[in-house]
């Protein structure tokens, strides 16, 4: 299974430990994840389902390509990590 | 009369208290080190609301029942979907987004309608909530009306609703202003909305738009509560003031030292009494001569006092935004917080002031509670 980490920076307004979920894609990894800690989704993604834009996150430490649809195949195994972009200062 | 004042800044809501007469003190920080846009407190059941806009994490919205001992978090809009392939781009070509960015503006309904929040928002959506903040719904008429895809940022990158004044005598009377977008209202709750700005110019438009409704950037819309018919703004262009409901408004000039500035409060019984902070416009944003000044009349702004003991009067460049002012309920308390850190109260309209705090972060909002 696929584990998913939040950076700690988030941990400050919600509280969300690292969790073992299943899921072959991003979208389906978080939406386990936000199943566990539904107050994390409007930290997380905007109304429309989309990464914020000052967010990033990464499987195996690389960012993902679809921001928008969260596409990208989660490999099993996989450490998934969100965490803030720097963009946002 | 209110012995407690609410200032959220940059990195927290801060609250101070009197502590006796001409003293006030800071007592308490809530979210410290968070971005607080405003917070309200809600007369029908004296719930406070603190509005945080995160940054990274997104726009949230925060209640407490118990004056600030526990607060939980509520729901906050969500901007519609846009069309498939649509791409909304302002007057000027440039993109606006369909997402929530920040709370800008948030009033209670009144007594009789238990549970009514509205809220101005940017990019120029207003929401309302039937559940104290816990769901809330896109007040779509005003989004989808053309005169909206004209409005601009002003204040910010993209509109806003910044003024959500809600009748006194009919709660399904709601007048908003937009920056930079004009005044519109409704008197069915939402149904259908009519410009009004009759009487308003924006001599920063080009000729032909000058008197245009969109092209009004009111900074702030107060209605008197004691006399509802009497209605002032600070509009980029200088004061105006409606004796007639909003009907029409009437420009208020030769005021010294400068007309501009951003915030306003209207005595709550007296429509004749309001209190502006001037400020250099436009180019430069900052108190003339480098001293902190407030304007007051007391004659419907044929005349204004300057009032200025107590505040710095040189070298102070303490710019105060839009809702950084405030007047409790008594009519007699003011006051106000500026961009660098500074908040000032009044305990007798403006004649004199104390200084509460001098290194605050920048604040955006003051309320009495």
């Amino acid at each position: 299974m696929p584990r998913v980490a939040f950076t700690r920076n988030l941990q400050r307004h919600v509280a969300c430990p690292p969790c073992a979920v299943a899921g072959a894609t991003v979208r389906e990894s978080l939406e386990a994840a936000f199943a566990l800690y539904p107050r994390l989704r409007g930290y997380v993604l905007d109304e429309h389902g989309e990464l914020r834009f000052h967010m990033s996150i990464y499987v195996d430490g690389v960012p993902i390509a679809d921001r928008k649809g969260l596409g990208d195949p989660v490999p099993e195994g996989a450490e998934i990590f969100v965490m803030q972009a720097l963009s946002g200062g | 009369m209110s012995d407690q004042l609410l200032v959220s800044t940059r990195k927290g809501l801060f609250s101070a208290r009197r502590q006796g007469k001409g003293a006030w003190a800071l007592e308490e920080v809530f979210f410290l080190g968070d971005n607080v846009s405003l917070s309200m407190r809600d007369p029908r059941d004296g719930a406070w609301y603190a509005a945080l806009d995160h940054g990274h994490f997104g726009a949230k919205l925060h209640r407490s029942r118990d004056r600030g001992a526990t607060w939980e978090e509520v729901g906050v809009p969500a901007y519609p979907a846009p069309p498939e392939g649509h791409v909304e781009k302002d007057f000027l070509g440039r993109e606006i987004p369909w997402r929530l960015i920040r709370f800008w503006c948030l009033t209670p309904g009144l007594a009789s309608q238990p549970g009514l929040l509205w809220a101005g928002t940017l990019p120029g959506g207003l929401f309302w909530s039937e559940d104290w903040g816990a769901t809330w719904q896109m007040v779509e008429s005003l989004w989808n009306m053309p005169e909206r895809r004209k409005w601009m940022g002003g204040g910010a990158d993209a509109p806003g609703i910044h003024s959500v004044v809600v009748d006194p005598r009919d709660g399904h009377r709601v007048v908003v202003a937009v920056s930079s977008g004009g005044i519109w209202q409704t008197r069915d709750r939402g149904q259908t909305w009519t410009a009004h700005t009759k009487g308003m110019r924006a001599d920063y438009a080009p000729p032909e738009l000058v008197e245009a409704p969109e092209s009004q950037d009111p900074h702030r819309l107060v209605q008197c509560p004691g006399q509802p018919d009497h209605w002032w703004v600070q509009h980029h262009n200088g004061i105006f003031r409606s004796t007639d409901d909003a009907r029409s408004w009437t420009e208020v000039t030769d005021v010294q030292p400068s007309v501009f500035g951003f915030p306003v409060v209207v005595h709550p019984k007296d429509p004749d009494t309001a209190w502006f902070i001037p400020a250099i416009k436009d180019e430069k944003r900052i108190p003339v001569e480098g001293r902190v000044v407030v304007n007051r009349t007391r004659d419907g702004g044929r005349t204004f006092e300057t009032l200025h003991r107590g505040l710095p009067q040189a070298w102070a460049y303490d710019l105060v935004y839009r809702h950084a002012m405030d007047l409790d309920g008594s009519g007699e308390r003011l006051a106000f917080g500026s961009t660098t850190g500074s908040v000032w109260i009044s305990e007798n309209q403006g004649d004199d002031w104390l200084t509460l705090a001098e290194h605050l972060p920048p604040v955006h909002a003051v309320v009495f509670v």
